[in-house]
Order: C-alpha cells, then sequence, then structure tokens
C-alpha cells in the first residue's frame, strides 16, 4: 500500500509525538507514505472564514503537488487539515467558480490540479484498507484493562467524510477494541473541544474543555485517545487550570489513538512518542501492565 | 387523399368525419383561436362536419354530439378538447349515444398540450390544427371494438387482520358476502390492540376493538384463519386463485378451548422468552397466548422456542394435562389452502420507525427511553407492569420528556409526517401525568392536530400543564456539567422560542417514532401486482378520486398499508374498500377494456420473449401450440410487448400500425 503524506505544521511541532507515532506505524504495518515535496499550510480552517479563495488555493497547491507526484490517495492525520484539504478537494470538484479560480491561482505558479486525488485521514486507512482482522492479527500486547475514551474530535466525520457515521462514529471503538482496550461509552466523541477558543474566550474554551475531561473520569477512563493534535492539545495543555478552576482533580493522560496503537504493536514508548506527552502515562500503563515500558 | 402512404381501407363506408372543437370556457379559448381551428378542420379529407362549442362536456355539448350523429350521417368522431383521461368516457357514451361503435371515437387533447404550454396564440393555433389534422388522419383506420365482459366471484380476501382488516371484513360479512380474513400472527387486532386508550376521546382501544374482534371470530359469513399468510396470487379481477399458508400452531384450533392450563405447566416455569405483543418489555413461555383478549382465543406453540418442536425431547407436561381433550399436536405441518376470490383488500399495515438508527436519542443505550408504543404498554393494565408507568428500576418517574418526529420529517431518517405522533404523544402526556404526576414535557417542532376534536385535545393538554417545548431535540444524553444532573437523561433542545440551548433533566423519555412501511412491501407489493410510492407505501390509483383502489382492478388497499393514519381515518378508507368491492360483486360482471394486445398466432414463433416483459404478468405460454397467449382480462394495454416482439406478430387494438402510422403521417403533412 502506497499513499502519500500531509504532515501539516502540527505534526512537525506540538504534534510531533503524533507524526513519529503514525509512521512508526505505517513502517510495521508495511504502508509506504511519501511526504508531498514542498507542501505548505493546509489552509485552515480559521482561514476559510477570512478569505475562502486563499485557503482553498493553499489547500489546492498541495493536492496538485501530490497529484503530480502520482499519488491516488493523501494521507492527512491532522483533523484540521483533513477537514481543509477535503473542503477544498470537495468543492473544486462540485462548483465551477472555486474550480476555475483555483486552477488560476495553481497555474500562478506553474501547478495544475486534476481532481484525481483522495483525501484520506490515518483511521479511515487503518481500518477499511489495512483492516481490522489485520489489525488483531498483528497485536503484540494487547491493551488488556486499559479504559480508554475514544475521542473523535468535532471535524473528522463532519461534514464531508464518508466512512463513518456523522453523529455517531465507531470505527476507531472497533479499533481499540481489536486491539485488547476496553472501551468506554463515551457520548463526548464528537463534542468540540474549544478550538483555538482556549486561548481567545478561555471562560468559554476552558469549559468545554472541563466537561470533556470530567465526563471521561467520571466514566471511569484510564486515558483519553484523540486523533486531532488541537484536541490533543487542548484536553492535555489546560488540565492544571482547570482543575484549578472548578477544583476537582482532572488529570488524566490524553494519548493519540497511534500511540496506543503502537504499543500494542509492540513498539517502544520512544517509538511513538510517548515521552513527549505532558501528562505522564507511564504511572497508568505501568498499574494496567499495558505495553513494554 | 391519393398522395398517403397510409392508403385507408377500401370496400368500408366511405367516412364522415365530424369534428368538434371545444372552447373549454377560456382555458382553449383564450390561447387557441378555436373558431380557426374549427374551419380548418372542416377542409380535412374525409370531415363531412365540423363545429365549436364553449363546454363540449356538458350535456347539451353531449347532446350536440349525438344529435349531429344522426343529422349528417357521421360515422368518425374527433373531439379537439381536454384529457382523454378527464373524458374520454364521456365523449365515447356520446358517441354510443349516437347510434355508433363508441371505438369510432379519437380525442385531442389541445388544451394541456396547446393552450396551457404556449404564450403565443398564433404557435398555439397552428399546433392545434396539427393535432387536428393527426387525429382526422387516424380515425379513418379504427375499427369497431366490443368490450367484453368477465364474472365476478363474490367471495373476497381481505390480508391483514388489524383495525382495517377486521373492519372490511365486517362491513362484506354483514353484506351477506363470504369473507376470508387472513393474518400472520396469532391473534387479530393489529396495533390498535396494543393501545390503551384512543385520542382524542380517550376511550378504552380494547373495549372499542375486542367486540368487533370476537364478531369476526362468529360470524358465519367470515372464515378466520390467524398465524397464516399468503403465499401466491394468481388470476385477475373477478377471478384471483390465491394460496394460503397455514403455520403450524401445534394447536387443533377447535379442540382448544383457552383454558391455558398448558401454560401453567410448561416445563420453563418462567417465562424466558421476549414478549412479542409487549414488544419484549415482558417475557412469555413457548406456549402462550399474545394477550388475554386475543381471537382466537387459543394457545400457540412457538416452533423457535418449543423444546419439543426444537428436538423432540421434552416431557410435554403440555400434553399430559390437556388430557383427552388433545389439543396439542405436535406432529402438525404447514398446510396450504387453495382458495378463490373475485377481490382482494391489502390492509397489511405499518411498522413503527427503530429509534436505535437515530444513534443521538440513545434507544437501547440508555436504558430509560422507551417509545410511544412501550409506553402504551407500560400504562395498559394487561401490559408487563399491570398498568404501572415506572422506570426500569421500578420507580415511578418524576419527570418525562416526550420527543416529537422522531423518524419523521427529517431528512436522515422518513420524509414524511407520520400524522398519528402529535396526536399520541398528546395522549400519552395525559396519561403519563394521570398515573405518575409526573412534570410532562412535549418536544415539538410543529404540532399536528388536523382532525376533528383534536385541536380541542391539544387545547386541553395546554390546560393540564403540560409544557411544549419548540424545538428539535439534539441530544438525549447521560453526560452532566452539575450534581443536580446526575443519574438523569439529559434533553438538549435548541428552545427556538426563547432562542436558548436548553439541558433539560429528565427521569425518562419518551420517543414519539414515525410510521414506516413493513419491510416486507416490497414482496408483498410484487405478489399481489401493485405499485408501490417511492417511499414504499401501498400508491392508490388517484389520491382523490380512487384512494382505495390500485393499478390492479380488483385489488384494493386500505389502512396504515397506504400510508401513515389514524383510526377514525383507516376505518373511514376501510369501508370504502369493502363498498367498492361490493359494487364489483353485486354488478356481476366487469367490462374490460378493448385496448388490449392481441397475438397473430400465425406469426409468433414462441421466442417467449414477450413473457417476462409484461408488468401485468398477462401472458403465458401454451405448451401445446408453443406460443404466447394474452389473457384479455389481465392485459392493461401498456404496449411493451407489442413494441418488443421480434416477430412483430403482438398488436394492439386502438393501436395498429395503420392507426399509428397514420397519425404520425397527419402530423407531418405539409398542407
Amino acid at each position: 500500500m502506497k499513499y502519500s503524506y500531509y504532515p501539516g505544521c502540527s505534526l512537525k511541532g506540538t504534534g510531533k509525538a503524533y507524526e513519529e507515532s503514525v509512521l512508526a506505524i505505517f513502517e510495521t504495518m508495511g504502508v509506504e507514505a511519501n511526504e508531498i515535496d514542498d507542501w505548505n499550510c493546509c489552509g485552515a480552517t480559521a482561514y476559510m472564514g477570512v478569505d475562502e479563495s486563499m485557503a482553498f488555493g493553499l489547500a489546492g497547491r498541495n493536492l496538485a503537488l501530490a497529484e503530480r507526484e502520482g499519488a491516488t490517495d493523501v494521507v492527512v492525520p491532522c483533523n484540521a487539515c483533513y477537514l481543509s484539504l477535503n473542503k477544498a478537494n470537495k468543492y473544486i470538484e462540485e462548483y465551477p467558480q472555486v474550480k476555475e479560480k483555483t486552477d488560476k491561482a495553481l497555474a500562478a505558479g506553474g501547478l495544475k490540479y486534476g481532481g484525481s486525488l483522495k483525501v484520506r485521514h490515518p483511521l479511515d486507512v487503518f481500518v477499511n484498507d489495512i483492516g481490522l482482522s489485520r489489525i488483531k492479527d498483528a497485536v503484540k500486547t494487547p491493551l488488556k484493562d486499559l479504559k480508554v475514551a475514544p475521542y473523535y474530535g468535532c471535524q473528522i466525520v463532519r461534514p464531508y467524510a464518508a466512512f463513518d457515521s456523522q453523529r455517531n462514529p465507531t470505527s476507531m471503538d472497533q479499533l481499540l477494541d481489536v486491539l485488547g482496550a476496553d472501551v468506554v461509552d463515551y457520548p463526548l466523541k464528537t463534542r468540540c473541544c474549544s478550538g483555538s477558543q482556549t486561548g481567545s474566550l478561555p471562560e468559554v474554551g476552558l469549559r468545554l474543555v472541563y466537561i470533556l475531561l470530567k465526563e471521561a473520569k467520571r466514566r471511569g477512563a484510564d486515558v483519553i485517545v484523540t486523533i486531532c493534535p488541537l484536541c490533543q492539545f487542548n484536553l492535555e495543555s489546560y488540565q492544571d487550570e482547570v482543575s484549578k478552576r472548578y477544583k476537582e482533580d482532572l488529570a488524566i493522560p490524553i494519548l493519540y489513538f497511534t500511540q496506543v496503537m503502537g504499543l500494542a504493536l509492540g513498539l517502544s514508548a520512544q517509538k511513538v512518542g510517548l515521552t513527549r506527552n505532558l501528562v505522564h502515562v507511564f504511572p497508568t500503563l505501568d498499574k494496567r501492565e499495558v505495553g513494554h515500558v | 387523399m391519393s398522395n398517403r402512404l397510409t392508403e385507408p381501407p377500401t370496400g368500408a363506408d366511405e367516412p364522415r368525419i365530424g369534428v368538434f372543437v371545444c372552447h373549454c370556457g377560456t382555458n382553449i379559448a383564450s390561447k387557441v383561436d378555436v373558431h380557426d381551428v374549427c374551419e380548418y378542420a372542416g377542409t380535412l379529407p374525409g370531415v363531412a362536419f365540423s363545429t365549436e362549442y364553449k363546454y363540449m362536456c356538458s350535456d347539451p355539448g353531449q347532446e350536440f354530439i349525438a344529435a349531429a350523429i344522426k343529422e349528417h350521417k357521421l360515422n368518425r368522431i374527433v373531439v379537439s378538447a381536454c384529457s382523454p383521461l378527464l373524458h374520454e368516457d364521456t365523449f365515447r357514451n356520446a358517441v354510443a349515444k349516437g347510434g355508433l361503435n363508441p371505438y369510432y371515437f379519437h380525442m385531442v387533447n389541445i388544451r394541456e398540450h396547446g393552450a396551457w404550454v404556449h404564450e403565443d396564440k398564433a404557435s398555439a393555433t397552428a399546433k392545434s390544427k396539427d393535432l387536428v389534422r393527426a387525429a382526422v388522419y387516424r380515425i379513418v383506420f379504427h375499427e369497431a371494438l366490443e368490450r367484453k365482459r368477465v364474472s365476478v366471484d363474490p367471495k373476497v380476501l381481505v390480508v391483514g387482520g388489524g383495525i382495517a382488516g377486521i373492519h372490511a371484513a365486517l362491513t362484506l360479512a354483514e353484506a351477506g358476502k363470504k369473507v376470508y380474513l387472513v393474518e400472520r400472527e396469532p391473534t387479530i387486532g393489529g396495533h390498535m390492540a396494543q393501545f390503551d386508550k384512543t385520542f382524542p376521546t380517550l376511550d378504552c382501544s380494547a373495549c372499542i376493538l375486542t367486540p368487533k374482534m370476537s364478531k369476526v371470530k362468529s360470524h358465519p359469513n367470515i372464515t378466520l384463519w390467524t398465524y397464516s399468510e399468503v403465499a401466491e396470487v394468481d388470476g385477475f379481477v373477478g377471478n384471483f386463485k390465491v394460496k394460503v399458508k397455514r403455520k403450524p400452531r401445534y394447536i387443533v384450533e377447535d379442540a382448544c378451548v383457552g383454558c391455558m392450563d398448558c401454560i401453567d405447566v410448561c416445563v420453563f416455569k418462567e417465562a424466558k422468552f421476549e414478549d412479542e405483543f409487549n414488544l419484549g418489555l415482558s417475557k412469555r413461555k413457548p406456549v402462550y397466548i399474545p394477550f388475554p383478549q386475543a381471537t382466537p382465543q387459543i394457545v400457540t406453540i412457538d416452533p423457535d422456542t418449543c423444546i419439543e418442536v426444537k428436538t423432540g425431547k421434552c416431557k410435554k407436561t403440555c400434553v399430559e394435562i390437556c388430557g383427552d381433550r388433545n389439543a396439542i399436536d405436535f406432529s402438525q405441518k404447514e398446510k396450504i389452502e387453495e382458495i378463490e376470490v373475485g377481490n382482494i383488500i391489502l390492509a397489511t399495515g405499518f411498522k413503527t420507525y427503530d429509534p436505535a438508527r437515530s444513534p443521538e436519542y440513545g434507544y437501547g443505550r440508555l436504558e430509560n427511553v422507551y417509545t410511544g408504543l412501550e409506553i402504551e404498554r407500560l400504562i395498559n393494565s394487561s401490559g408487563p407492569t399491570g398498568g404501572h408507568v415506572v422506570c426500569r428500576d421500578g420507580n415511578k418517574p418524576k419527570t418525562v420528556g416526550i420527543i416529537h418526529c422522531v423518524g419523521s420529517r427529517d431528512e436522515k431518517s422518513n420524509k414524511w409526517c407520520s400524522r398519528v405522533c402529535c396526536m399520541y404523544s398528546l395522549k400519552l402526556a395525559h396519561l403519563i401525568k394521570e398515573h405518575t404526576g409526573a412534570e410532562v414535557y412535549n418536544f415539538y417542532i410543529d404540532i399536528r392536530t388536523p382532525g376533528k376534536g383534536y385541536e380541542e385535545f391539544y387545547d386541553r393538554l395546554q390546560g393540564e400543564g403540560v409544557h411544549f417545548i419548540r424545538g428539535r431535540v439534539s441530544e438525549i444524553a447521560d453526560w452532566i456539567v452539575s450534581p443536580e444532573e446526575e443519574g438523569k437523561l439529559i434533553i438538549r433542545v435548541e428552545d427556538t422560542l426563547s432562542g436558548f440551548v436548553r439541558r433539560i433533566p429528565v427521569d425518562m423519555a419518551v420517543l414519539a417514532v414515525g410510521l414506516e412501511p413493513r419491510p416486507d412491501a416490497q414482496e408483498v407489493r410484487k405478489m399481489f401486482n401493485i405499485s408501490c410510492a417511492t417511499e414504499g407505501w401501498f400508491l392508490e390509483r388517484h389520491p382523490k378520486l380512487a384512494p382505495v383502489d390500485t393499478f390492479t382492478d380488483g385489488i384494493f388497499i386500505a389502512g396504515g398499508c397506504q400510508g401513515p393514519k389514524d383510526i377514525p381515518d383507516t376505518v373511514a378508507q376501510a369501508g370504502s374498500a369493502a363498498a367498492q368491492v361490493m359494487a364489483l360483486i353485486d354488478k356481476g360482471y366487469v367490462e374490460l377494456e378493448p385496448n388490449t394486445a392481441y397475438i397473430d398466432e400465425k406469426e409468433c414463433s414462441g421466442c417467449k420473449s414477450c413473457i417476462p416483459l409484461c408488468p401485468y404478468t398477462a401472458i403465458s405460454f401454451d405448451a401445446g401450440s408453443l406460443k404466447a397467449v394474452i389473457n384479455e382480462a389481465l392485459c392493461k394495454g401498456c404496449g411493451t410487448c407489442v413494441a418488443s416482439c421480434p416477430s412483430g406478430s403482438i398488436s394492439q387494438n386502438l393501436f395498429e400500425d395503420a392507426e399509428i402510422y397514420s397519425e404520425i403521417e397527419g402530423v407531418l403533412a405539409d398542407v
């Protein structure tokens, strides 16, 4: 299996652990992922609101580059990048005006996008391309007794992805299940993590983070597992602040789903970037006897 | 006429064509120069008389045609007016009244095809002339046709034993007709038997239904077959042959008296299996009676759960206690009954929406989320809790939220309004309040109460202090933001009147689920050769003027299988279907339209390619002559076989090649 790979800014910065774990799993499962040469900003969801045509141009350039490299599917681990690229792809396909504008912008840079690419999330690739049974066979150290709250975030299936239910996605639940984890019923799985509101409107943002953390703990989760660098960042970085504000102990490790997947597949903590996490997961893992740490 | 490719038949009477052009008030006359068309028609070959009239379909208009035939010795008539769908019959009758065969007639539609679709008077007039000319060219070839008659068997089959089937069967039986009523469940009664009270009068559902059920059982004109299904339907209007599969219930129906001793002594000490009638809220044994007033009042042995049926290794305590009565018979096999009937009424009902398909409401995941039908059973004194409305932990709810439009009026599930949920939600709100004293919230997007006494019932409920919140509920959740919410179900909704998003904690949530076609509607449709609308409801012949007829003569529909409807409408429709059937029976025969296809046996090669194409299953293969045979009674004159026949051996009355070619020639003739 061969994919084009678009990391986006966060996987090279705050989400470094995500990149490390995604690539490590790709390697283990025999998936070839070629980073797009000279990729640029995805046009981010915020940019869409400011200048849509600029955002389509930015996303379109990445698509054009990947297509020029001969790719058919581009894997995008960050949910925000996934949404931007997916949205640009759909709009270019469906709206002639958008296509015309984007074509013009790309032509100025000597590029052309034929619209042949599929934008994929690693979760989609694992569940639908590699398949759960192959993953199950590859599990070396099952995540026994680890209670996991699967948190999908708002952007993954809304509104463009077709690989899972938009109201009640379950593919990560199924994936965690074959990894041997104890999946906690977590009804807030697609609720907003507050995005960038934690910076601009902390009153609003931190309350949303509080609800997500508290509910996961209330349901007995040992860890929350995310598929988005921004969700991971929000849920992890503000735990002190939120605990103080609401006078509750809300500390809980927030892992990328690829990190727990890596542990189950027998990869080292180092290899899946576990040492980079701010909230220490090792005591939890030790207690649950999960993985080789 | 000599330059025509299609030469009119020689030797017959010289055609004397009469053309009658209608103004249709201003419908046609405002856009078509009727006088011009009429004068032009008079110049066409073979036309002996042409005239115009303001309302051709009126009584004087029809009289005018009849008189003109005699006065001008006309032998072919063209009426240029509106759609033949509306008035073809009217004018055929007028032609017959004038002493002509009614098929020496052709109708031209210059209203829908002319006046109503053109902006410009000149082109509308020119097109009308073309169409009239085509008809004049065609009608020369018309031949006298005869309507055939087939007799009608006075027996009737009613499929489905809900209130629709019961009412239709009783209406017919009371009128002296013999009826077979076939029901697949062990008892008749349908959904209505599951309700506690009916809206808006709040009278007890069973009290008004069970007398009718027992009347069905005891009526000398009704043969009741429960636990049975229609397996095969053959034939045509007036003469259907039907096979009914009677599933073994391992009980000799005539011997069982419903004493229920066998249920008491069954080797299963405790009831263990999901009780279908109570929607799984209670358990039953393998031998059971669905509910106390079940009709017939006899037990059924469920083959999926009975040890004796499954393994043959049971102690058979039931047989022992039944003793000399010998009502239990494990040797029973499936039986096929063959019957002949003249008409069929389908009253196969509906199913309720499965709210698990809308995961945001938590049905099946959160234990105190119920459907409306489940609450009906809880309220019913013969239901699983003996009439107590309680949560799964046995406690009375203090607050209850009723969510409207679950699986209705929603692009993601069903688009249509299910028509009964508003009213049954109001009814349940009243009954829940009466039984528990709880605070009741109704979450609605519209309240629709269009029925006699319905709006008044809504007013009454508002007076009773039930809360109404307008807004589609986004989620029923058990995640909490404050300690007061602990242990409650949280209904999240945007209150669109106040403009706020609200979280309302309740002890019990009731989903007012909508109605859907039954999952096997397509198979039933095929078996009875009728049509479904896109949503899967059985399609009536005309939504306003033939609401219980189908496109297949002799097959009628009533009740929930045609679309969501409440009990009064269902009963009215069932009565209507019965009346339609009686009209056919009492007439004794049906007349068949003669525009059917026919086969030239000499030419037919017996290739059978027409047989699977016929949508009305009217063509069969005669193994003796090795030719295809068309059943005129089933043929609807669609022409599919005519077009498909590779040897050109199939023709169709009123659509003969000469008629069609000449009509085309008429349209194209450059006069």
